[in-house]
């Protein structure tokens, strides 16, 4: 016989009134509110233009590549606003809190913030715009219709949404983990941090590490079975290179976050003994397991970037990118040396000299192959045909930038210097360095190189030119006082300081994201600026910057099938090479063309793992366990489902390419 | 879970493209290579359980170097003859995948045994007999 | 398909006026999967090879393991891999209620040797040795569990496939879907192997 409690206990488990975070922290209060207005102004707007039907139809479900890749971008650039909510809050309480002075954030909080910004920003604003340029570029570069597996592809991006609703939520019910971006045990386990904050990070990371691992091996598979015809693999654009290096980093480094986060799970809820201070644990083999994979992500992230940086120096330089061949081996290298170095990360630790040096070593060969390509990139440039356009000044300004940071790293590769160095702001100063001046430049610059093929205007240069030099200027404001205050030894994580003398340092910091933030605003001015003057920046061509590679061959934007007919590669710069070889758009004998149809499947089974996680992490058994059944259910019905495909008829093709042909003869 | 259209009327037309191959045609086996697989199999099982259960070497490091390589073996075996693992099959990406798992897998599971035995000879210096007193 | 046809020297052709086919990515795929799936695996393993020896003063495996037990469950699982393979010899010769009838009898040892794991982790438990007793506990029971996982959801995957073979027939998308799953069982073989020599068998020389 249930008591009332009891039945409230098995009902809501760990779930009261009291876990809603915004009924006791004013912060949080607004936040929810602007949160829910906000959301009901986007739902309302969607229901009364009665779009439902229409993003439903043409977005959610669809397994077209190019829209999965912006659901990809969409989702990654909210995610960054919250991310940059967080460093920016962060930036003041540390510029405030000094003395008697204890700011605005109090450490429960405070530590809940730079755990979610360091999560948020790598799982939730890099990885998916990786992941998103990746899936829109590569089938265009190879000249496929689409990826290997279209619907795995749709299911792939709706956990990856699943695993931010996860993170999401925990903003607002209960807590966040209040542990650091990587959950260390014995501080995550459930001695120390007993609350739902640990177990809101492991299910949001395990929901989206699923989506994240799928859309690896799907563009694995895409890559080496779907490209065109005569594109052998030392004739695959520069991008798509490094886009299957890092997608090889994704499967072969992902599954093992996903085993190490099982095991702290079961250190959680089963009480097993992995990484606890009893019986037998070793939290430092979380530590070692976590970086195995940790290391490898560094390089998933900045590979595509590696890549944009490529396409961008050679298509505006006008010239072939100088030592393709060996881009490509120092890319190989990079992957496979990228698993050599993860003890650098924890040198401290105590493993002695001789693991120390020889990780040390390892850690000094990989600056090696990075350092030939920045070589590469200027050679290109040097006598060629430089077109300032934005991504060439997001490639100049990465150029610099990334070179101080690679040098900071090495710095921090000397196993007596990391002694000092460790867990300072110095770490924090180099890491943001070579993120902001390595990836988030690429990923800029890859969004307005891109974007007019996506959307079939270019963005607004002024704004864009704006967004650059905010970026640039904020990141040295915000971050080379962090340099100085690491090599004064002061350690991260902190947030309050009683040396009044440090402020003057964070103040600049604290300026810096000030510059930052006027840098994403004017991102976000650029957007809505080139939207509004979309008719002047359109570019009927498809063809707008003189590029070099597959996907300037077809229209902007692409058509659902991408190219009528596949193209047949002769050289690297495979576009370049039909243009200077006279290649004739064809203008009959269309055929049918087989595609893949549209499924809500994905949709269905990422809601589900949200309840699952939500089940989870809350202790209500019964949602977990039926959601987890429901899963399998959807599963295996989706599986008895044989026509997942169709063809777009002829007459749909040639309407389509004739519209295409006038347009083009228009713009002669 | 593909939805890859792959119209068997048009089988014949790619016969000769660039450098995908057709391995896979030929990745079946036969019931005598099935067979050969399943008696290499038991014989490289019963070995080394018949070694550990029936006490038969002395040396625990020999035992122990034995049984890993008889694993060893046997996991070569099952990869050719139920894998049906060659260097063709899929153009080469498959066994290509393989080798980089091997390396990988190889790297992680040395690399912590590596590092994790230095930490506790460096940190906890302990010999056997101060390990059976722990409480 | 490449020759160019029409083509002049200096005019090559830039692109296919048939469809092209790429072809199926589906094996490649899987496989590419397989090898994630193992790397979880090297972690459990590296896990268990870490921590294995930390009994914190409770039983080792010499005192746990009954190694008659482990041996019947190896067979078992080393049988339903043969019957696996003679499920896909009758699926290449296009006979159907063959490959059901073999396919019947790989699952029913891969049930028994999920029944033997049950028994062996119910009998430990009920002496003491529990997962929360020990690091090494912890790791062998979440590396042998994990297997044990994998096929248990390899059975669910066989009896689907079983209810879609014997609805659809052996055709092409059943066809390629048997043998992801001839994959994914041979793999877990594969595991087995690594379980049974590194935890079993040296566990218990010690």
């Amino acid at each position: 016989m249930f008591t009332n409690s009891n039945l409230m206990e098995f009902i809501f488990g760990r779930l009261s009134w009291s876990s809603l975070a915004f009924t006791h922290d004013p912060i949080i209060l607004m936040t929810f509110i602007a949160v829910v207005l906000g959301g009901g102004a986007v739902v309302g707007a969607v229901t009364y233009f009665r779009l439902w039907g229409y993003l439903w139809k043409e977005w959610f479900t669809s397994v077209d590549h190019k829209k999965i890749g912006i659901m990809y971008v969409v989702l990654s650039l909210i995610m960054l606003l919250r991310g940059f909510a967080d460093a920016v809050m962060m930036r003041t309480q540390q510029a405030v809190a000094f003395g008697a002075n204890e700011g605005y954030l109090p450490p429960h909080h405070y530590d809940q913030i730079f755990t979610a910004h360091g999560v948020i920003m790598i799982f939730f604003f890099a990885m998916p715009l990786v992941t998103g340029i990746m899936n829109y570029v590569v089938p265009l570069q190879i000249g496929a219709r689409d990826v290997s597996f279209p619907f795995l592809n749709n299911f792939s991006f709706w956990m990856t949404a699943a695993g931010a609703v996860v993170i999401m939520l925990s903003l607002f019910v209960g807590e966040f983990a209040r542990t650091g971006w990587l959950a260390y045990p014995p501080l995550s386990g459930a001695d120390y941090s007993p609350g739902v904050g640990v177990d809101y990070y492991i299910w949001g990371l395990q929901v989206a590490g699923v989506g994240t691992t799928l859309s690896g091996i799907n563009l694995i598979a895409t890559i080496v079975k779907m490209r065109a015809p005569g594109m052998t693999m030392m004739k695959m654009p520069i991008f798509t290179w490094t886009s299957l290096c890092t997608n090889v980093l994704i499967v072969a480094s992902f599954p093992i976050l996903t085993a190490t986060l099982v095991l702290l799970t079961l250190d959680r809820y089963v009480g097993t003994n992995f990484f606890t201070n009893d019986l037998g644990g070793n939290p430092m083999m979380y530590v070692n397991l976590i970086w195995i994979w940790g290391h490898p992500e560094v390089y998933i992230l900045i590979l595509p970037a590696f890549g944009i940086f490529s396409e961008v120096v050679s298509t505006y330089s006008g010239k072939r990118l100088f030592g393709y061949a060996s881009m490509v081996y120092a890319t190989v290298v990079i992957t496979i040396l990228s698993y050599l170095v993860w003890l650098h990360h924890f040198f401290t630790m105590g493993s002695g000299a001789s693991v120390n040096a020889f990780f040390g070593i390892t850690t000094m060969i990989i600056s090696i192959p990075t350092g030939a390509k920045i070589f590469n990139w200027l050679f290109t440039m040097y006598r060629g045909r430089i077109r300032y356009e934005v991504p060439m000044y997001w490639t100049v300004g990465f150029m610099v930038t990334f070179v101080i940071g690679g040098m900071t790293g090495v710095m921090l590769a000397v196993p007596p210097a990391d002694f000092v160095l460790h867990n300072s702001l110095f770490l924090i100063a180099h890491f943001h360095n070579v993120i902001i001046g390595g990836v988030v430049f690429g990923l800029l610059a890859g969004i307005n190189f891109w974007f007019p093929k996506a959307f079939g205007y270019k963005l607004d240069p002024f704004w864009g030119k704006m967004s650059f030099w905010f970026w640039l200027i904020g990141f040295y404001f915000a971050f080379m006082p962090l340099y100085v205050l690491g090599l004064m030894g002061v350690t991260r994580r902190v947030n309050h300081f009683d040396d009044s003398s440090l402020q003057i340092w964070f103040v600049i910091a604290a300026f810096g994201a000030f510059l930052i933030a006027l840098g994403i605003a004017s991102f976000i001015i650029q957007l809505v600026v080139s939207f509004l003057k979309r008719d002047q920046l359109r570019d009927l061509t498809g063809d707008p910057w003189d590029g070099r590679t597959l996907e300037w061959a077809t229209s902007s934007p692409p058509p659902e099938y991408n190219f009528a007919f596949t193209p047949v590669v002769h050289d690297h710069d495979s576009w370049y090479d039909m243009k200077k070889r006279g290649y004739v758009r064809p203008l009959e004998g269309f055929k049918p063309i087989h595609m893949p149809k549209n499924t809500g499947t994905g949709v269905i089974l990422s809601g589900l793992s949200v309840a699952l996680a939500f089940g989870l992490i809350w202790y209500m058994w019964w949602l977990a366990a039926l959601s987890f059944i429901g899963i399998l259910v959807v599963s295996i019905a989706h599986t008895f489902n044989y026509k997942r495909d169709y063809y777009i008829p002829v007459e749909t093709v040639v309407a389509t390419e004739n519209a295409r042909t006038k347009q083009l003869a228009e713009q002669a | 879970m593909s939805s890859e259209p792959h119209a068997p009327a048009h089988e014949s037309a790619h016969n000769t493209h660039h450098g995908h191959s057709h391995g896979h045609e030929a990745a079946h086996g036969t019931f005598n290579s099935y067979m050969t697989g399943f008696i290499l199999s038991v014989i490289l099982t019963a070995i080394p359980f018949w070694l550990v259960m029936g006490n038969v070497i002395e040396s625990k490091a020999l035992a122990v170097a034995i049984v890993m390589g008889l694993g060893a073996v046997q996991i070569v075996v099952h990869m050719i003859y139920f894998l049906h693992m060659n260097t063709k099959s899929e153009g080469g990406w498959t066994m290509l995948a393989l080798i980089f798992t091997i390396i990988i897998v190889a790297i992680a599971l040395a690399g912590s045994l590596w590092v994790m035995h230095h930490l506790n000879t460096n940190m906890m210096p302990m010999n056997p007999e101060m390990m059976k007193n722990l409480p | 398909m490449s020759a160019p046809h029409t083509a002049s020297a200096d005019k090559p052709t830039f692109y296919l006026t048939e469809e092209h086919h790429p072809e199926n990515s589906t094996m490649l795929g899987f496989w590419i999967y397989l090898m994630s799936d193992c790397l979880m695996f090297a972690v459990l393993f590296a896990t268990y090879a870490v921590l294995g020896r930390s009994y914190a003063a409770g039983p080792s495996p010499a005192d746990l393991f009954d190694l008659n037990l482990v041996a019947i469950n190896t067979a078992m699982l080393l049988f339903s891999s043969i019957t696996y393979g003679f499920a896909m010899l009758r699926m290449e010769k296009g006979d159907k209620a063959g490959t059901l009838k073999w396919l019947a009898i790989t699952g029913v040892f891969g049930l028994a040797f999920l029944g033997i794991e049950l028994y062996e982790f119910h009998h430990l438990i009920h002496e003491g040795a529990t997962p929360q007793r020990s690091a090494f506990l912890s790791a062998f029971f979440t590396l042998v569990g994990t297997h044990g996982l994998h096929v248990t959801f390899g059975c669910i995957w066989l009896v689907t496939l079983m209810v879609q073979v014997s609805k659809h027939g052996l055709i092409e998308a059943n066809r390629r879907r048997l043998m992801c799953l001839s994959m994914f069982w041979h793999f877990l073989d594969v595991v087995w192997i690594g379980v049974f020599s590194l935890v079993y068998l040296i566990g218990v020389i010690g």
